[in-house]
């Protein structure tokens, strides 16, 4: 009764996102911002992850085939894979679901403590729309970043396979150019572009509707990386079992 | 101006407001008064809409507001003011920025026309060197003084103050108090305001409303709360010695 009360006003918080915009001089500028923290801010950290796991899934695979019939492009192909299908897309959205999401619950929530929210509201401004439309906006560069992060996790894969003696650098290549399948490639980004949507409307949902005191920010930033995540987990297997199962 | 009817508001088991009502008239400065946790702040916040209140009507200019359109109510919203015990200042945006915020949201000027605005009104709060500081780095005082400048920069036709003078010196909050009278005045704002402040209420108090226990104790103006016999709002206002002194001289004088 409870979950279906708040997916009920989770959907009519998405409804009023749209309700009386704000000015556009004024919601330009609330883009570009969020834009530099959200993805911006985030960029090192899923650089840094992308490829040291690329690596480490190249790592696996490399020691996982001892058997001599199996060619050697395949840790090229394999890291390929995992990353491009569920590494970039997926991992990195459980990650920004703890770093972007509890950014995103933790300053809607102390604007909601402090009544900077209901001073929105009192002087006319619907207050979803002028501090959720903009991250929503800004997340729509999210593939970006997780185009990045396939890069660089190819890229670490490339770097942990060649330096560390599994493969040369030309089978490995070889690996990742074999059997591209495009359709994988639209189904990651189609992946990718519903988890920005539910980045960012989850952590404003859980800051938004917060009851409370400084304590309480904290608990909804907790309660929100654990929504984010279910609820991108989940979708990540519905999404799989309807695009390719 | 503004009509209270029977106002009734809970949080749970708890009723904060057993039945409030009043009249707020325009160009006046009207005042709340009541002990800490007797509903103030609840009363100030189910006029502004920002509370439902379970029973009852407020009226702008005779017009329902549980009445009114989403797009009635914006508008009306944007006409007011409203000054939060707290300050709720935008932590992100400068005291300028904050201050210039409702001018950029609702209103076509120039930026030089917003920044001369912003220097006039912050100038009147007596605050002149903190347009740059950012809400954290300025006392409790400064923020109270730049929520005043926001609340009344884009001259608002309501204004609603919840303990505009608290943490202010006895001589700033004279020059908040005056301000905040003068441009009622001036400008025929429907102001509202509560406070602790008795200084304010023997020097602004056109009109006192006095809540307690959930109920309006008792009404007037500055003149008759000198003479009231009303003890819960005589122990009120005269629990300071000070004052009770001055009530004292006031009664022997007049005798
Ligand atoms: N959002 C809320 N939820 C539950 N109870 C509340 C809420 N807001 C206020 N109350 C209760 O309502 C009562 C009145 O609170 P209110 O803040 O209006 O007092 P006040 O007169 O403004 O006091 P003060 O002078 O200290 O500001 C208090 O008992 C408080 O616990
Ligand atoms: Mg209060």
């Amino acid at each position: 009764m409870k979950y279906l009360h708040a997916i009920g006003s989770y959907f009519l918080m998405i409804g009023n996102v749209f309700y009386k915009p704000t000015k556009w001089s004024i919601t330009k500028n609330l883009i570009l911002k969020e834009v530099e923290d959200l993805i911006y801010g985030s960029l090192g950290i899923v650089i840094f992850i992308s490829f040291f796991i690329g690596g480490v899934v190249a790592i696996q695979t490399a020691l996982n085939i001892d058997n001599p019939l199996i060619p050697k492009y395949l840790v090229g192909f394999a890291t390929r894979q995992s990353v491009i299908l569920e590494f970039g897309p997926t991992f990195t959205s459980i990650i920004m679901a703890g770093k972007m999401g509890s950014y995103i619950t933790s300053s809607i929530g102390t604007m909601r403590v402090t009544e900077q929210i209901d001073a929105l509201e009192v002087m006319g401004i619907n207050p979803l729309n002028y501090l959720v439309l903009p991250k929503i906006v800004a997340l729509m560069l999210y593939p970006f970043m997780v185009a990045t992060s396939m890069f660089l996790g190819i890229l670490g894969g490339w770097a942990a396979s060649v330096y560390g003696g599994y493969t040369n650098s030309a089978d490995f290549i070889q690996g990742v150019q074999s059997n591209l399948i495009p359709f994988h490639i639209t189904y990651a980004f189609i992946k990718t572009i519903v988890f920005a949507f539910i980045l960012a409307t989850i952590p404003s949902y859980h800051g938004y509707y917060m009851k409370g005191g400084a304590l309480e920010v904290g608990k909804a930033s907790t309660t929100s990386f654990v929504w984010t995540s279910i609820v991108i987990i989940l979708l990540n297997y519905f999404i799989t079992q309807l695009l390719l199962g | 101006m503004i009509t209270v009817e029977n106002l009734h508001k809970s949080f749970g088991e708890s009723h904060i407001l057993k039945g409030v009502s009043t009249t707020f008239e325009s160009g006046k400065t009207n005042l709340i008064i009541g002990q800490s946790g007797s509903g103030k702040t609840v009363f100030l916040k189910s006029l502004l809409g920002l509370f439902t209140p379970e029973q009852g009507t407020i009226y702008y200019n005779n017009q329902p507001y549980s009445q009114m359109t989403a797009d009635e109510r914006i508008e009306l919203r944007q006409k007011m003011g409203m000054v939060f015990q707290g300050s709720a200042l935008f932590d992100s945006m400068t005291v300028e920025e904050n201050v210039m915020f409702p001018l950029k949201m609702f209103t076509n000027q120039s930026r030089s026309e917003m920044q001369d605005r912003v220097d006039f009104v912050l100038k009147r709060v007596n605050l002149v060197d903190a347009h740059n500081k950012l809400p954290a780095e300025i006392s409790g005082g400064m923020q109270k003084r730049v929520a005043i400048a926001r609340a009344i920069a884009n001259k608002p036709k309501y204004l609603f103050c919840d303990e505009p003078n608290s943490g202010l010196d006895p001589k700033t909050a004279i020059v908040i108090d005056n301000l905040i009278h003068e441009i009622t005045n001036e400008y025929n704002i429907t102001t509202v305001i509560n406070t602790h402040d008795m200084n304010s209420v023997m020097e602004i108090g056109e009109k006192i409303v006095f809540l307690s226990k959930g109920l309006k104790e008792w009404e007037g103006s500055n003149k008759e709360i000198f003479k009231t016999d009303n003890e819960a709002v005589t122990d009120f206002v005269y629990s300071s010695e000070l004052f009770k002194k001055v009530r004292q001289m006031y009664i022997e004088e007049r005798d």
